[in-house]
């Protein structure tokens, strides 16, 4: 993934209205952009550019089913976008084991030199 | 909180003393967080933090033993660190009896990489759900297969 894919990826996903659009999206398999409409608190117009972007960062695709546009997410670009914050989750979670592992052995140390 | 947070943590077996000076003390955060590490922890002290031949600026925010400690990093070069240009980290440690300790990380700002400011306003305003729920929900619904 390119750092400017990446950017597109991670303000794409930070929108909570967008994001709210993707859940939809999720749970329902293919849709139309007036299907979606009847399910957020906003306005057609709206979702149709939450649906722009979502599409510009490759996390759904569209296709053309008569005279309607269905949407659909892409699940691989999903999955990135995840793995991209469980990486960021998992670095914490390396340096917290650290950290603790540092903090118990200073501690066992303290303790024992109170002991003898 | 307006952000794009990640939250972790640890329960220690040891005193919040303990957990805080290995959070604080520039050689016990070389051996956790970088390989580096030129910082006094006081507030609003600049420091610097090293990864290899990468690095960059460190800001100490919050200073409170041993409970609180915050600082913010990754912000745009030649400008200081504010809510909008940086990522606040922030530690907060509560004892949990005398030999224990819970350590709670978060990070935000993960979500103003490239951000145009009146997304970032209009971003700030609207969210209300952790990255954490969405996250996990994502992540289900992903290992269940995708439908349709």
């Amino acid at each position: 993934m390119t750092a400017q894919a990446d950017d597109e990826l991670w303000s794409a996903i930070a929108d909570p209205s967008r994001r709210r659009v993707l859940d939809l999206l999720v749970s329902n398999g293919e849709v139309s952009a007036s299907w979606l409409a009847g399910r957020v608190p906003f306005t057609r117009q709206a979702v149709s550019k939450h649906l722009v972007v979502l599409e510009q960062a490759g996390l759904i695709s569209r296709r053309k089913q008569g005279r309607e546009v269905l949407y659909q997410v892409e699940a691989d670009r999903l999955d990135q976008a995840a793995q991209a914050m469980a990486d960021l989750a998992a670095q914490w979670d390396r340096r917290l084991a650290t950290i603790k592992r540092l903090a118990e052995a200073a501690h066992a140390e303290a303790k024992k030199g109170k002991e003898s | 909180m307006a952000d794009l947070v990640i939250e972790r943590e640890v329960v220690i077996e040891a005193p919040a003393e303990v957990v805080w000076r290995t959070i604080t003390e520039p050689d016990q955060m070389s051996q956790w967080f970088a390989d580096r590490v030129e910082l006094v922890i006081e507030p609003g002290a600049h420091g610097y933090m090293g990864f290899g031949d990468q690095g960059g600026p460190v800001v100490v925010e919050t200073v409170d033993p041993p409970t609180r400690l915050s600082f913010r990093w990754n912000f745009p070069r030649g400008e200081e660190p504010v809510a909008g240009n940086s990522m606040l980290v922030e530690f907060t440690l509560t004892p949990e009896g005398d030999e224990r300790t819970r350590l709670r990380v978060s990070e935000r700002g993960h979500e103003l990489r490239d951000w145009p400011d009146a997304e970032k306003q209009r971003y700030a305003d609207e969210h209300q759900e952790g990255w954490g729920e969405y996250l996990d929900r994502l992540a289900a619904v992903l290992v269940k297969g995708q439908p349709g």
